[in-house]
């Protein structure tokens, strides 16, 4: 099964920007369907992106981040060649987790 | 004599029928003449764009939203959807055929010659309606051409095209001409209560508001076909673009694929002639 | 002498605004919507049918079923009228359009 995640993780100097872009439904369990029956709660509800042990960054989402959500940050203390992981867990307990070098 | 009569009568029915035949329609389309004019007037409305930009529609005409699509371009949502489409061409039939048995150079680079008219048949061909043809020729059942496969498809096919410029012929045959005439005509009239036609938006209003969105000009707006409308959270069809179009206006749409789709998809890409394919693309 | 007078006078007036809730019948309903529906028939044969007229014809459908027949016959005039001037729409923009065009 290919991984939900794509990321890019480009460092220059002190700064390594990330942008990541996850395939998730994110239904809010507001909308319904074409039948009128309500679309269940479907969302990610904690992003995390680790770097040498270290969380450095965690996002904690909601029913309002829409489908196919993209993410964009920067942090510092990392260099080129480093492992970036990236993991998400979702209101249903599915998860998915990916590592990716930086360029 | 009454034979003599009737003869030199016929004659004369003859000879008229002939000049009638001679004489060229008063109205007869110049489509090369119109395709300039068409480019002209946009060219002259905003100097300020580039002949080439005119196909990233509303990134042309606004600055603060060219510099949020460079940014998702950077990662563009319709990825999904274009890796989905290429799985899904490289995928053989149950007959042990694929896509690439269908089309010219293996359904590579070749979407900027779409739609074409085929004279066999007498009617405008599309991408989607070939892709469709393809699938039923080879006995699997045909996508609906305004959900997620069809889309997925046409954006792998856009993708390798990429860059290309649009190039749309008009073979010398007068059911072609008139396939433009109604595809033009089509693209000009009002309809639905709102009374508005495609020109309504796409010429008198690109780079203004409606609602919350900025129109994109009618120069190359089929060249970033298919789309990925964040408002539809999902890639779309040409047919889905058409046929919301003409609700969105209050006009009950046409089926997909109808002759009057065919023929304006047919119009508005040969006025694109030249400018670059710069599909699967993203809208907001 | 004038009070019988005016007794009939305000029946006559009575009896006169109750006739066309009277007359609202389903008869009546049937043939305003026969009429919609023959103009709504002519402005497909255009292929430039309205969103709004079917939606009229539904909700004239729609207040008949509930046995509304005012209502539903109000509905079906306001389709026909829509559907009429969905026709005049296509038949004067049969020579219109060209107005609109880039030259």
């Amino acid at each position: 099964m290919p991984s939900t995640i794509r990321v890019r993780a480009i460092s220059s100097g002190d700064l390594t920007e990330v942008q990541a872009l996850i395939q998730h439904p994110m239904d809010s369990g507001f909308m319904t369907d074409a039948q009128g029956a309500t679309i269940p709660a479907h969302f990610i509800q904690e992003l995390t992106f680790e770097c040498k042990d270290k969380k450095v960054f965690v996002a904690d989402w909601g029913p309002a981040v829409s489908k196919d959500p993209y993410v964009k940050f920067s942090f510092k203390g990392a260099a080129k060649g480093d492992d970036l992981k990236i993991s998400w867990v979702d209101n249903k307990g599915a998860t998915d987790t990916i590592t990716a070098k930086i360029q | 004599m009454r034979v003599g009569m009737l003869f030199q009568s016929g004659l004369i029915a003859l000879a008229l029928a002939l000049l009638a035949q001679a004489a060229p329609a008063a109205d007869a389309p110049d489509p090369a003449a119109e395709a300039k004019a068409f480019r002209d007037y946009f060219v002259k409305k905003f100097p300020k764009v580039k002949l080439d930009d005119f196909v990233n529609g509303p990134y042309s005409m606004n600055e603060d939203m060219r510099k949020q699509w460079q940014q998702k371009e950077q990662f563009p949502p319709y990825e999904f959807a274009l890796e989905a489409g290429k799985e899904m061409f490289a995928t053989r039939f149950k007959n042990g055929k694929s896509y690439a048995d269908c089309f010219r150079n293996g359904g590579i680079g070749i979407r900027q010659n779409y739609p074409y008219f085929d004279e066999k048949e007498g009617k405008v061909v599309t991408l989607e309606l070939a892709l469709n043809r393809c699938r039923e020729t080879n006995g699997e059942a045909p996508y609906s051409y305004v959900e997620d496969e069809m889309a997925s498809l046409t954006a792998y096919m856009a993708f390798t095209s990429r860059g290309r410029p649009m190039d749309i012929k008009i073979p010398n045959d007068p059911r072609a001409l008139e396939a433009y005439e109604n595809g033009k005509r089509y693209f000009y009239t009002r309809r639905g209560q709102l009374n508005f036609s495609c020109a309504s938006c796409h010429v008198q209003g690109p780079g203004e508001r409606i609602r919350a969105e900025i129109l994109a000009p009618a120069l190359g707006i089929m060249n970033a076909l298919p789309i990925y409308r964040s408002e539809w959270s999902g890639m779309g069809t040409t047919s889905r673009r058409l046929i919301t179009c003409n609700s969105q206006t209050r006009a009950v749409p046409l089926e997909p694929q109808s002759d009057e789709y065919r023929d304006v998809e047919f119009y508005l890409s040969y006025m694109s002639n030249g400018l670059p394919i710069s599909g699967p693309g993203a809208r907001p | 002498m004038s009070n019988l007078r005016n007794i009939a006078l305000v029946a006559v007036l009575l009896i006169s605004r109750a006739m066309p809730a009277l007359a609202a019948s389903e008869a009546d309903f049937e043939a305003a919507y026969a009429a919609a529906e023959a103009a709504e028939k002519d402005a497909g044969t255009l292929r430039n049918q309205w969103t709004t007229t079917e939606a009229e014809l539904a909700a004239a459908k729609k207040a008949a079923a509930a046995g509304d027949f005012d209502a539903a016959i109000a509905a079906a005039t306001e389709a026909e009228a829509l559907a009429k001037a969905s026709i005049f729409q296509a038949t004067s923009e049969t020579e219109r359009w060209k107005d609109a065009q880039i030259r």
